[in-house]
Protein backbone atom coordinates (compact mmCIF):
# COMPACT_ATOMS: atom_id res chain seq x y z
CA UNK A 1 0.00 0.00 0.00
CA UNK A 2 1.13 3.20 -0.73
CA UNK A 3 1.27 6.22 1.58
CA UNK A 4 0.71 10.21 2.08
CA UNK A 5 3.58 11.94 3.35
CA UNK A 6 1.17 12.76 6.02
CA UNK A 7 0.27 9.46 6.90
CA UNK A 8 3.95 8.14 7.19
CA UNK A 9 4.53 11.18 10.14
CA UNK A 10 1.86 10.40 12.01
CA UNK A 11 2.24 6.47 11.81
CA UNK A 12 5.97 6.61 12.67
CA UNK A 13 5.63 9.03 15.23
CA UNK A 14 2.52 7.77 17.19
CA UNK A 15 1.21 4.62 16.11
CA UNK A 16 4.56 2.60 15.31
CA UNK A 17 6.47 4.79 17.53
CA UNK A 18 10.15 3.71 17.43
CA UNK A 19 10.14 2.89 21.37
CA UNK A 20 7.02 1.92 22.46
CA UNK A 21 5.75 0.29 19.30
CA UNK A 22 9.16 -0.77 16.86
CA UNK A 23 11.34 -1.85 20.54
CA UNK A 24 13.53 0.29 18.73
CA UNK A 25 16.37 2.44 20.69
CA UNK A 26 16.01 1.25 24.35
CA UNK A 27 19.08 1.64 25.47
CA UNK A 28 19.35 5.77 25.49
CA UNK A 29 15.47 5.78 26.51
CA UNK A 30 16.28 3.87 29.68
CA UNK A 31 19.65 5.45 30.05
CA UNK A 32 19.19 8.80 29.40
CA UNK A 33 15.70 10.12 30.38
CA UNK A 34 16.99 10.49 33.99
CA UNK A 35 16.91 14.51 33.12
CA UNK A 36 14.77 16.83 31.15
CA UNK A 37 17.79 18.57 29.47
CA UNK A 38 19.78 15.57 28.21
CA UNK A 39 16.78 13.97 26.85
CA UNK A 40 16.24 16.86 24.48
CA UNK A 41 19.61 16.52 23.60
CA UNK A 42 19.95 12.96 22.96
CA UNK A 43 16.34 13.34 21.15
CA UNK A 44 17.87 16.24 19.08
CA UNK A 45 21.15 14.52 18.52
CA UNK A 46 19.22 11.45 17.55
CA UNK A 47 16.49 12.72 14.92
CA UNK A 48 19.68 14.52 13.19
CA UNK A 49 21.83 11.28 12.67
CA UNK A 50 18.74 9.53 11.60
CA UNK A 51 17.37 11.57 9.06
CA UNK A 52 21.24 12.00 7.56
CA UNK A 53 21.95 8.27 8.23
CA UNK A 54 18.57 7.43 6.36
CA UNK A 55 19.56 9.67 3.34
CA UNK A 56 23.29 8.09 2.48
CA UNK A 57 21.95 4.61 3.30
CA UNK A 58 19.09 5.01 0.37
CA UNK A 59 21.82 6.33 -1.97
CA UNK A 60 24.52 3.29 -0.93
CA UNK A 61 21.78 0.89 -1.48
CA UNK A 62 20.52 2.44 -4.67
CA UNK A 63 23.61 2.93 -6.64
CA UNK A 64 25.97 0.60 -5.43
CA UNK A 65 24.37 -2.65 -3.72
CA UNK A 66 21.27 -3.93 -5.78
CA UNK A 67 21.77 -5.06 -9.10
CA UNK A 68 19.31 -2.96 -11.17
CA UNK A 69 19.38 -0.44 -14.09
CA UNK A 70 20.51 2.06 -10.79
CA UNK A 71 23.34 0.47 -10.10
CA UNK A 72 26.32 2.61 -10.91
CA UNK A 73 27.94 -0.25 -12.49
CA UNK A 74 25.59 -0.54 -15.13
CA UNK A 75 24.63 3.10 -15.67
CA UNK A 76 28.38 4.86 -15.69
CA UNK A 77 30.35 1.60 -17.10
CA UNK A 78 28.32 0.02 -19.21
CA UNK A 79 28.24 -3.10 -17.35
CA UNK A 80 25.44 -5.29 -18.85
CA UNK A 81 22.87 -5.82 -16.27
CA UNK A 82 23.42 -9.57 -16.08
CA UNK A 83 26.94 -8.74 -14.83
CA UNK A 84 26.45 -6.46 -12.06
CA UNK A 85 27.57 -7.29 -8.83
CA UNK A 86 24.42 -8.19 -6.32
CA UNK A 87 25.82 -6.82 -3.13
CA UNK A 88 22.49 -6.82 -1.28
CA UNK A 89 23.75 -9.35 1.53
CA UNK A 90 27.05 -6.38 2.09
CA UNK A 91 23.80 -4.33 3.68
CA UNK A 92 24.31 -4.68 7.38
CA UNK A 93 28.23 -4.29 7.16
CA UNK A 94 28.31 -1.60 4.61
CA UNK A 95 25.45 0.23 6.29
CA UNK A 96 26.63 -0.05 10.06
CA UNK A 97 30.29 1.02 8.54
CA UNK A 98 28.74 4.13 7.08
CA UNK A 99 27.00 5.19 9.89
CA UNK A 100 29.86 4.75 12.48
CA UNK A 101 31.84 6.39 10.15
CA UNK A 102 28.94 9.07 9.47
CA UNK A 103 28.54 9.46 13.32
CA UNK A 104 32.56 10.50 13.48
CA UNK A 105 32.32 12.67 10.79
CA UNK A 106 29.07 14.96 12.16
CA UNK A 107 30.64 15.30 15.29
CA UNK A 108 33.99 17.05 13.72
CA UNK A 109 32.24 18.83 11.27
CA UNK A 110 29.93 19.99 14.07
CA UNK A 111 32.52 20.74 16.74
CA UNK A 112 34.11 22.90 13.89
CA UNK A 113 31.31 24.65 12.87
CA UNK A 114 29.13 25.35 15.98
CA UNK A 115 30.64 25.22 19.16
CA UNK A 116 27.48 26.02 20.70
CA UNK A 117 25.66 22.94 19.07
CA UNK A 118 28.41 20.91 20.18
CA UNK A 119 28.02 21.82 23.67
CA UNK A 120 24.63 20.29 23.69
CA UNK A 121 24.86 17.03 21.56
CA UNK A 122 28.56 16.58 21.99
CA UNK A 123 28.53 13.55 24.15
CA UNK A 124 25.70 12.33 22.93
CA UNK A 125 26.91 11.90 19.45
CA UNK A 126 29.50 9.20 20.12
CA UNK A 127 27.01 7.19 21.88
CA UNK A 128 24.50 6.57 19.04
CA UNK A 129 26.80 4.58 17.22
CA UNK A 130 25.63 1.38 18.82
CA UNK A 131 21.81 2.72 18.91
CA UNK A 132 19.85 0.41 17.33
CA UNK A 133 16.99 2.91 15.90
CA UNK A 134 19.63 4.40 13.37
CA UNK A 135 20.87 1.06 12.14
CA UNK A 136 17.19 0.00 12.69
CA UNK A 137 15.26 2.90 10.61
CA UNK A 138 17.96 2.56 7.40
CA UNK A 139 17.33 -1.09 7.43
CA UNK A 140 13.00 -0.35 7.67
CA UNK A 141 13.59 2.22 4.93
CA UNK A 142 14.81 -0.34 2.35
CA UNK A 143 12.27 -2.96 3.46
CA UNK A 144 9.62 -0.35 3.08
CA UNK A 145 10.00 1.41 0.12
CA UNK A 146 11.63 -0.88 -2.16
CA UNK A 147 10.70 -3.63 -4.52
CA UNK A 148 13.12 -5.96 -5.80
CA UNK A 149 16.25 -3.23 -4.89
CA UNK A 150 14.06 -1.00 -6.87
CA UNK A 151 12.69 2.04 -4.98
CA UNK A 152 8.94 2.96 -5.03
CA UNK A 153 7.66 5.94 -6.42
CA UNK A 154 8.86 9.25 -3.80
CA UNK A 155 10.67 6.43 -2.16
CA UNK A 156 14.14 9.08 -1.68
CA UNK A 157 11.66 11.64 0.09
CA UNK A 158 9.86 9.16 1.79
CA UNK A 159 12.68 7.63 3.53
CA UNK A 160 14.01 11.11 4.87
CA UNK A 161 10.25 12.11 6.06
CA UNK A 162 9.96 8.48 7.83
CA UNK A 163 13.57 8.85 9.22
CA UNK A 164 12.72 12.82 10.77
CA UNK A 165 9.02 11.71 12.12
CA UNK A 166 11.00 8.19 13.76
CA UNK A 167 13.71 10.85 15.60
CA UNK A 168 10.63 13.14 16.75
CA UNK A 169 8.65 10.22 18.00
CA UNK A 170 11.72 9.24 19.40
CA UNK A 171 12.82 12.94 21.00
CA UNK A 172 8.17 12.68 22.10
CA UNK A 173 8.77 9.70 23.83
CA UNK A 174 12.12 10.49 25.35
CA UNK A 175 10.91 13.76 27.28
CA UNK A 176 7.32 12.29 28.33
CA UNK A 177 9.52 9.84 30.09
CA UNK A 178 12.47 12.58 31.36
CA UNK A 179 9.34 14.47 32.84
CA UNK A 180 8.11 11.21 34.64
CA UNK A 181 11.08 10.03 35.85
CA UNK A 182 12.33 13.66 37.23
CA UNK A 183 9.08 13.24 39.52
CA UNK A 184 9.34 9.90 40.40
CA UNK A 185 13.06 11.23 42.32
CA UNK A 186 11.09 12.37 44.95
CA UNK A 187 8.26 9.46 45.58
CA UNK A 188 8.98 6.99 47.76
CA UNK A 189 9.19 3.56 46.34
CA UNK A 190 9.70 -0.03 47.26
CA UNK A 191 13.28 -0.22 47.59
CA UNK A 192 13.05 -3.88 44.53
CA UNK A 193 11.09 -1.50 42.38
CA UNK A 194 13.97 1.96 42.21
CA UNK A 195 15.48 2.80 38.89
CA UNK A 196 15.04 0.41 35.96
CA UNK A 197 12.11 -1.70 37.20
CA UNK A 198 9.50 1.28 37.71
CA UNK A 199 11.19 3.06 34.39
CA UNK A 200 10.13 -0.38 32.27
CA UNK A 201 6.76 -0.14 34.14
CA UNK A 202 5.85 3.24 33.34
CA UNK A 203 7.00 2.50 29.82
CA UNK A 204 4.70 -0.51 29.59
CA UNK A 205 1.59 2.26 30.58
CA UNK A 206 2.57 4.60 27.50
CA UNK A 207 2.65 1.58 25.67
CA UNK A 208 -0.47 0.76 26.25
CA UNK A 209 -1.60 4.80 25.75
CA UNK A 210 0.23 4.83 22.70
CA UNK A 211 -1.74 1.53 21.94
CA UNK A 212 -4.93 3.60 21.20
CA UNK A 213 -3.35 5.20 18.01
CA UNK A 214 -3.40 2.24 16.08
CA UNK A 215 -6.78 2.65 15.79
CA UNK A 216 -6.45 5.80 14.25
CA UNK A 217 -8.09 6.13 10.74
CA UNK A 218 -5.99 8.70 8.90
CA UNK A 219 -6.78 9.63 5.45
CA UNK B 1 37.66 -24.10 37.76
CA UNK B 2 38.01 -20.11 36.56
CA UNK B 3 36.88 -21.27 33.23
CA UNK B 4 33.82 -22.78 35.26
CA UNK B 5 32.87 -19.54 37.19
CA UNK B 6 33.20 -17.76 33.47
CA UNK B 7 30.73 -20.15 32.48
CA UNK B 8 28.28 -19.72 34.68
CA UNK B 9 28.32 -16.26 35.61
CA UNK B 10 26.58 -15.03 32.08
CA UNK B 11 23.55 -17.25 33.64
CA UNK B 12 22.41 -15.61 36.87
CA UNK B 13 24.99 -13.57 38.89
CA UNK B 14 26.07 -11.31 35.62
CA UNK B 15 22.96 -11.97 33.27
CA UNK B 16 23.27 -9.47 30.16
CA UNK B 17 19.55 -8.89 30.50
CA UNK B 18 18.17 -8.42 33.84
CA UNK B 19 21.36 -7.72 35.28
CA UNK B 20 23.73 -6.07 33.17
CA UNK B 21 20.56 -4.68 31.10
CA UNK B 22 22.30 -5.08 27.86
CA UNK B 23 20.54 -6.16 24.31
CA UNK B 24 17.26 -4.46 25.91
CA UNK B 25 16.01 -3.89 21.93
CA UNK B 26 15.73 -7.31 20.56
CA UNK B 27 15.06 -8.90 24.36
CA UNK B 28 11.70 -7.15 24.10
CA UNK B 29 10.52 -7.10 20.46
CA UNK B 30 11.33 -10.93 20.18
CA UNK B 31 9.72 -12.41 23.53
CA UNK B 32 6.20 -12.92 21.95
CA UNK B 33 6.65 -17.09 21.75
CA UNK B 34 9.48 -19.20 23.33
CA UNK B 35 10.21 -20.23 19.48
CA UNK B 36 11.18 -16.90 18.69
CA UNK B 37 12.76 -16.48 22.14
CA UNK B 38 14.85 -19.75 21.24
CA UNK B 39 16.28 -18.76 17.42
CA UNK B 40 17.04 -15.20 18.21
CA UNK B 41 19.22 -16.70 21.51
CA UNK B 42 20.71 -19.01 19.28
CA UNK B 43 21.77 -16.71 16.38
CA UNK B 44 22.89 -14.38 18.93
CA UNK B 45 24.94 -17.04 21.05
CA UNK B 46 26.42 -18.12 17.70
CA UNK B 47 27.57 -14.36 16.84
CA UNK B 48 28.82 -13.87 20.37
CA UNK B 49 30.89 -17.02 20.08
CA UNK B 50 32.27 -16.11 16.50
CA UNK B 51 33.38 -12.78 17.38
CA UNK B 52 35.35 -13.61 21.06
CA UNK B 53 37.18 -16.16 19.41
CA UNK B 54 38.48 -13.99 16.63
CA UNK B 55 38.93 -10.89 18.40
CA UNK B 56 40.75 -12.90 21.12
CA UNK B 57 42.84 -14.31 18.46
CA UNK B 58 43.75 -10.85 16.48
CA UNK B 59 44.41 -9.08 20.03
CA UNK B 60 46.81 -12.11 20.13
CA UNK B 61 48.41 -11.75 16.67
CA UNK B 62 48.27 -7.90 17.28
CA UNK B 63 50.58 -8.51 20.45
CA UNK B 64 53.01 -11.28 18.03
CA UNK B 65 53.54 -9.08 15.19
CA UNK B 66 53.08 -5.44 16.10
CA UNK B 67 55.68 -3.26 17.44
CA UNK B 68 54.93 -1.38 20.40
CA UNK B 69 53.83 1.72 18.36
CA UNK B 70 52.01 -0.16 15.81
CA UNK B 71 49.71 -1.65 19.01
CA UNK B 72 49.03 1.82 19.91
CA UNK B 73 48.05 3.16 16.78
CA UNK B 74 45.57 -0.30 16.05
CA UNK B 75 44.14 0.59 19.77
CA UNK B 76 42.62 3.51 18.73
CA UNK B 77 40.68 1.92 15.97
CA UNK B 78 40.00 -1.57 17.72
CA UNK B 79 35.90 -0.58 18.15
CA UNK B 80 35.47 -0.75 14.08
CA UNK B 81 37.82 -3.29 13.80
CA UNK B 82 35.11 -5.56 16.34
CA UNK B 83 31.59 -3.72 14.53
CA UNK B 84 33.41 -5.37 11.09
CA UNK B 85 34.00 -8.49 12.36
CA UNK B 86 30.58 -8.70 14.41
CA UNK B 87 28.64 -7.75 11.46
CA UNK B 88 30.06 -10.50 9.12
CA UNK B 89 29.34 -13.16 11.83
CA UNK B 90 25.50 -11.38 11.48
CA UNK B 91 25.93 -11.22 8.06
CA UNK B 92 26.46 -15.23 8.31
CA UNK B 93 23.92 -15.67 10.43
CA UNK B 94 21.16 -13.76 8.21
CA UNK B 95 21.67 -15.89 5.29
CA UNK B 96 21.88 -19.51 6.78
CA UNK B 97 18.48 -18.12 8.65
CA UNK B 98 17.06 -16.94 5.33
CA UNK B 99 18.10 -20.23 3.56
CA UNK B 100 17.61 -22.92 6.47
CA UNK B 101 14.57 -21.03 8.60
CA UNK B 102 12.76 -18.91 6.39
CA UNK B 103 9.68 -19.08 8.86
CA UNK B 104 12.16 -18.11 11.59
CA UNK B 105 13.88 -15.76 9.61
CA UNK B 106 10.27 -13.78 8.45
CA UNK B 107 9.00 -13.64 12.17
CA UNK B 108 12.38 -11.77 13.56
CA UNK B 109 12.57 -9.68 10.29
CA UNK B 110 14.50 -6.50 11.18
CA UNK B 111 16.03 -7.81 14.69
CA UNK B 112 18.43 -10.32 13.12
CA UNK B 113 20.48 -7.65 11.16
CA UNK B 114 20.31 -5.52 14.09
CA UNK B 115 22.13 -8.01 16.28
CA UNK B 116 25.45 -6.28 15.07
CA UNK B 117 24.35 -3.14 17.48
CA UNK B 118 22.78 -5.24 20.65
CA UNK B 119 25.04 -4.13 22.89
CA UNK B 120 25.87 -7.61 25.00
CA UNK B 121 27.85 -8.88 22.07
CA UNK B 122 30.32 -5.34 21.38
CA UNK B 123 30.30 -5.37 24.77
CA UNK B 124 32.00 -8.38 25.73
CA UNK B 125 34.36 -8.27 22.65
CA UNK B 126 35.72 -5.25 24.10
CA UNK B 127 34.91 -6.24 27.96
CA UNK B 128 35.94 -9.37 28.18
CA UNK B 129 37.47 -10.69 24.81
CA UNK B 130 40.27 -8.01 24.13
CA UNK B 131 41.89 -8.82 27.64
CA UNK B 132 41.24 -11.89 28.06
CA UNK B 133 42.97 -15.54 26.52
CA UNK B 134 41.08 -17.70 23.76
CA UNK B 135 39.52 -20.10 26.28
CA UNK B 136 37.96 -17.74 28.74
CA UNK B 137 36.72 -15.38 26.41
CA UNK B 138 34.83 -18.66 24.60
CA UNK B 139 33.93 -19.90 28.27
CA UNK B 140 32.40 -15.97 28.64
CA UNK B 141 30.60 -16.21 25.15
CA UNK B 142 28.80 -19.11 25.57
CA UNK B 143 28.08 -18.08 28.94
CA UNK B 144 26.30 -15.02 28.16
CA UNK B 145 24.85 -16.56 25.20
CA UNK B 146 22.68 -19.01 27.73
CA UNK B 147 22.22 -16.31 29.84
CA UNK B 148 20.31 -14.41 26.91
CA UNK B 149 18.61 -16.77 25.54
CA UNK B 150 17.55 -17.95 29.20
CA UNK B 151 16.02 -14.63 30.07
CA UNK B 152 14.41 -14.16 26.78
CA UNK B 153 12.53 -17.55 27.23
CA UNK B 154 11.93 -16.90 31.03
CA UNK B 155 10.12 -13.77 29.10
CA UNK B 156 8.51 -15.27 26.63
CA UNK B 157 7.28 -17.68 28.42
CA UNK B 158 5.40 -15.68 30.87
CA UNK B 159 4.52 -13.77 27.82
CA UNK B 160 2.85 -16.40 26.04
CA UNK B 161 1.42 -18.24 29.00
CA UNK B 162 -0.46 -15.19 29.72
CA UNK B 163 -1.50 -13.74 26.26
CA UNK B 164 -2.15 -16.77 24.23
CA UNK B 165 -2.95 -19.52 26.94
CA UNK B 166 -0.55 -21.82 25.13
CA UNK B 167 3.19 -23.09 25.06
CA UNK B 168 4.57 -23.59 21.45
CA UNK B 169 0.87 -23.96 20.36
CA UNK B 170 -0.09 -26.74 23.14
CA UNK B 171 -3.27 -25.32 25.01
CA UNK B 172 -2.11 -25.30 28.80
CA UNK B 173 -4.69 -23.40 30.60
CA UNK B 174 -7.50 -24.60 29.35
CA UNK B 175 -10.61 -23.93 27.54
CA UNK B 176 -12.40 -21.97 29.83
CA UNK B 177 -9.07 -19.33 29.84
CA UNK B 178 -9.47 -16.05 27.85
CA UNK B 179 -6.32 -15.03 26.59
CA UNK B 180 -4.61 -11.40 27.86
CA UNK B 181 -3.84 -9.90 24.60
CA UNK B 182 -2.44 -7.20 25.81
CA UNK B 183 0.90 -9.66 27.11
CA UNK B 184 1.71 -10.22 23.26
CA UNK B 185 1.20 -6.50 22.50
CA UNK B 186 4.10 -4.70 23.60
CA UNK B 187 2.94 -3.33 26.40
CA UNK B 188 3.43 -6.70 27.95
CA UNK B 189 6.45 -6.72 27.02
CA UNK B 190 7.71 -4.07 29.30
CA UNK B 191 5.52 -5.24 32.30
CA UNK B 192 7.08 -8.17 32.04
CA UNK B 193 10.66 -7.55 32.25
CA UNK B 194 10.05 -4.68 34.77
CA UNK B 195 8.01 -7.33 36.80
CA UNK B 196 11.23 -9.52 36.70
CA UNK B 197 13.54 -7.20 37.46
CA UNK B 198 11.95 -6.21 40.41
CA UNK B 199 11.62 -9.61 41.45
CA UNK B 200 15.13 -10.45 41.14
CA UNK B 201 15.86 -7.29 43.29
CA UNK B 202 13.64 -9.00 45.89
CA UNK B 203 15.46 -11.96 46.36
CA UNK B 204 18.73 -9.81 46.78
CA UNK B 205 17.40 -8.31 49.64
CA UNK B 206 16.06 -11.24 50.99
CA UNK B 207 19.06 -12.92 50.25
CA UNK B 208 21.43 -10.22 52.03
CA UNK B 209 19.24 -9.84 55.10
CA UNK B 210 19.09 -13.43 56.11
Amino acid sequence: MEYSIFQIIILSIFVNNFVLARFLGLCPYMGVSKQLDSAIGMGMAVTFVMTIASLVTWLLYTFFLAPTYMNIFYSLFNTPIQNVPDLTFLRTIVFILVIASLVQFIEMYIQKVSPTLYRALGIYLPLITTNCAILGVAVLNIDLFFIDGLPKDNSFIHTIVQAFAAGLGFTLVLILMAGIRERLERTNLPKPLRGLPIAFIIAGLMSIAFLGFSGMNIK
Amino acid sequence: MAIISELVKGIYRENPVFRLALGLCPTLAVSTSIENAIGMGAATTFVLLGSNIIVSLLIILFAKILSEEGQKSINKIRIPVFIVVIASFVTVVEMVMSAYFPALSESLGIFIPLIVVNCIILGRAEGFASKNPLLPSIADAIGMGIGFTLALSAIALLREILGSGAILGYSIMGESYKPVLLFILPPGAFLVIGIYMALLNWLDARKKQS
